[in-house]
């Protein structure tokens, strides 16, 4: 079975649509929506019913921290800058839309994998996984094979072997990575909708659980349409200049 | 549960278990058969149950990565991999051929054998460093010459690195891992991201057939490892006079402790060793004696320029991909100006933009059929000579050290074919050569150019030269007005 991984759309549905129809074109079985499908960016209605639509048709959809706070019962505050596009977010969502948000499960274990959207240690406070120890925190709080998380919108892979250690590697996109089966591995796939790791172009994973490889892969999509809508949005400046560095 | 003993005659996920050909430190060999492949195969299963040698088991996990990506004559193809969870394997074909560390008993061998084997791995080591691999383990027990072909071919992938795949030996075990004789000394340092390090491997190899010693003998701590940074060994014109002065300073150079000092590339390495004339000689091709006593103390104590540091893995494989061998071929008896500039200015530009290029100026010369003295002109000069002095003083305005450059004359009766096996056999990546411009011998001769863009292995640049275009509409529009 193969496996694609969205994480971090962030209501970025240019990036959203060329991930699908990338996605496409590689007969995939199933669909993962690592969480926080909006937030930041124009167009989170419209991403909602896209996820939505492919949940109705098996696909498995997680609750994102931005996803929990447009939806309502948010436990922490976000930035100023996400704080205002969440407010206004949580004004273009229908009712329909935000119920369906309230409903994302926090974790969810499919056969050996655990996906979760920031990480396996703390599903509720949404840390985030930027160094060795808090990937070993992530890799030594569940007994699962393989983690995947998003959340960081830096894609990376750890894993951890039998006597504990933890190394780090950042994968080289297009490249099939075989995940061993003497050693756990925690996936962090890079965000659908604002990357951050100076690569502009959206970022997703697919995970074959045939060969037991991870592809990291990166899709080219009309940047300059994605930051004409977030500004007509009136959004914060920064949401839109930033996506066309990839930082 | 998994065994590291496997009964002859049983049978493993459909392979028939036949004799255990050799054990090694860490894993098993047994020949094996299956109904669906009938190549001579290899099973190679790890003894988890004997050692508690945490390396066995990750270099088994690293070859199981690492061995089915590869491809090619020089490395065994890969058939099978069994998995932890039942019973590890992997099993790949069996390569008909001896082991280097057959030849151990018959060293030293005379240098231009040393240096044919040396081109040999070179070029082995050129095929699996475009795949992003680094072997890491280079010695002459990884190393198979092939029955039949004669080519090496490289086993052994435990301690591997392939660059696009995470690294599982780095940071699992506090002492590096390697062979001691052969280790390269950033190798030491626990950095596993630099081609070179194979070099400095093949370095140590050459110079121990080449000597019958091994530069560094078999130091077993990680200080008398560290030794090779800043001891030099006795050069090995020392130790044996019969080699030439060239294959002592390429042996030399891929002893450097700094690999930036080594050769740029496995396929570099490979092209100084079938050219030793046109190979620069330093300093250190002619010395008989090692550095003074006052030298080493200070390259112990004041490393001034080199410490090993890791690179970043996207730098290293800019590394190989940046210091491509270029080859221009220049049209002598054409010997239009113009043509002949527009080429300088090409191959200006490429090495400016690739500091680490290396340039072969070449030419085709056809033999002479009729007369046997044919090399000599009427007053007596060797034809040869005076083409390589015309390719030089044709290369002279360009400002790039000596070792960087070198000059062929080829003999051949097709210059397309004559350039053709030079661009093969000597690995060019990249070759820039001029377009012929008289139509009427272009119609007669067929083209060397569209024949070399047609069938050369590597990027082909046709230089042409530039036309005056308004002369060009004006005949155009003439022949349009009927």
């Amino acid at each position: 079975m193969r496996i694609a991984f969205l994480a971090d759309i962030h209501a970025n549905l240019e990036a959203f649509e060329a991930c699908l129809a990338d996605i496409s074109r590689r007969s995939v079985d199933r669909y993962v929506f690592l969480g926080d499908i909006v937030g930041y960016g124009a167009d989170p209605g419209r991403c909602v019913d896209i996820v939505r639509e492919y949940c109705e048709h098996g696909a498995i959809a997680l609750m994102g921290n931005h996803d929990e706070a447009a939806s309502g019962a948010s436990r922490f505050s976000l930035n100023s800058v996400a704080g205002a596009a969440l407010d206004w977010t949580r004004g273009v969502l229908t009712p329909d839309q935000s119920a369906f948000l309230a409903t994302l499960p926090m974790k969810v274990v499919d056969e050996r994998s655990l996906y979760v959207h920031a990480s396996a240690a703390d599903s509720h406070q949404f840390p985030y996984i930027h160094s060795l120890r808090e990937a070993g925190e992530s890799l030594q709080a569940t007994s699962q094979a393989l983690t995947v998380v998003g959340h960081v919108h830096e894609p990376a892979l750890y894993h951890i072997s039998a006597t504990g250690k933890v190394m780090g590697f950042i994968p080289i996109a297009g490249t099939p990575i075989p995940l061993s089966s003497q050693r756990r591995w925690l996936a962090v796939m890079g965000a659908v909708g604002q990357p951050r790791d100076r690569n502009p172009a959206a970022a997703y994973g697919i995970f074959d659980t045939g060969t037991t490889e991870v592809t990291y892969v990166r899709v080219p999509y009309d940047i300059e349409k994605t930051q004409r809508k977030i500004r007509a949005a009136g959004l914060p400046d920064i949401l839109w200049k930033r996506l066309a560095s990839g930082t | 549960m998994a065994k590291a003993i496997l009964e002859p005659g049983s049978v493993v996920d459909g392979f028939v278990i036949g004799e255990r050909v050799h054990k090694g430190g860490m894993a098993i060999f047994y020949a094996v058969t299956h109904p669906d492949h009938t190549v001579p195969m290899l099973m190679k299963v790890p003894m988890l149950l004997e050692g508690e040698d945490p390396a066995a088991i990750v270099g088994f996990e690293m070859e199981q990565m690492i061995l089915p990506r590869l491809s090619g004559r020089h490395a065994p193809r890969h058939i099978a991999t069994g998995d932890f969870s039942a019973q590890p394997y992997l099993v790949y074909e069996r390569i008909p051929g001896d082991t280097l560390y057959k030849k151990i008993d018959e060293l030293p061998l005379p240098a231009e054998d040393v240096a044919a084997l040396g081109v040999k791995i070179a070029t082995a080591l050129n095929d699996i460093h475009r795949q992003n691999v680094i072997h890491l383990d280079i010695k002459p027990s990884n190393i198979i010459i092939r029955d039949g072909t004669g080519e090496a071919v490289l086993i052994d992938y435990g301690l591997s690195r392939h660059l696009h795949l995470p690294d599982l030996m780095a940071e699992e075990f506090r002492l590096p891992y390697g062979t001691a004789p052969y280790m390269a000394p950033e190798q030491v340092f626990g950095i596993r991201t630099d081609p070179r390090s194979d070099l400095f491997a093949l370095g140590c190899l050459m110079y121990f057939f080449a000597t019958g010693r091994r530069p560094f003998g078999d130091p077993q701590s990680l200080k008398g490892l560290k030794k090779r940074l800043w001891w030099d060994p006795p050069p090995p014109r020392a130790l044996n006079d019969r080699i030439p002065p060239w294959l002592q300073e390429i042996i030399l150079r891929c002893l450097a402790p700094n690999p930036e000092a080594r050769h740029p590339t496995a396929a570099q390495l490979a092209f100084d060793l079938s050219h030793p004339e046109s190979v620069p000689l330093g300093p250190r091709a002619q010395k008989l004696k090692r550095d003074a006593w006052s030298e080493r103390v200070k390259r112990k104590y004041h490393p001034a320029s080199f410490r090993p540091t890791p690179l970043r893995d996207m730098a290293t494989e800019q590394k190989i991909s940046t210091a491509p061998i270029v080859a221009v071929a220049i049209d002598l008896t054409e010997s239009h100006k113009d043509l002949s500039d527009s080429l300088r200015q090409t191959v200006e530009r490429i090495l400016t933009t690739v500091p680490d290029a290396r340039l072969a100026v070449l030419n085709v010369r056809k033999p002479n059929l009729v007369t046997i003295d044919a090399t000599l002109d009427e007053e007596g000069r060797s034809i040869h000579v005076q083409k390589l002095v015309q390719l030089k003083d044709w290369a002279r305005p360009f400002a790039i050290s000596p070792e960087r450059m070198s000059y062929h004359v080829l003999e051949g009766l097709d210059a397309g074919a004559a350039l053709l096996s030079y661009i093969r056999t000597n690995h060019v990546d990249h070759v820039v050569l001029g377009a012929r411009t008289d139509a009427r011998f272009r119609n007669i001769l067929g083209s060397v150019s569209a024949e070399i863009v047609q069938n050369a292995p590597c990027t082909v640049t046709v230089v042409r030269k530039p036309r005056d275009y308004a002369a060009e509409t004006a005949t155009m529009t003439g022949d349009v007005r009927l």
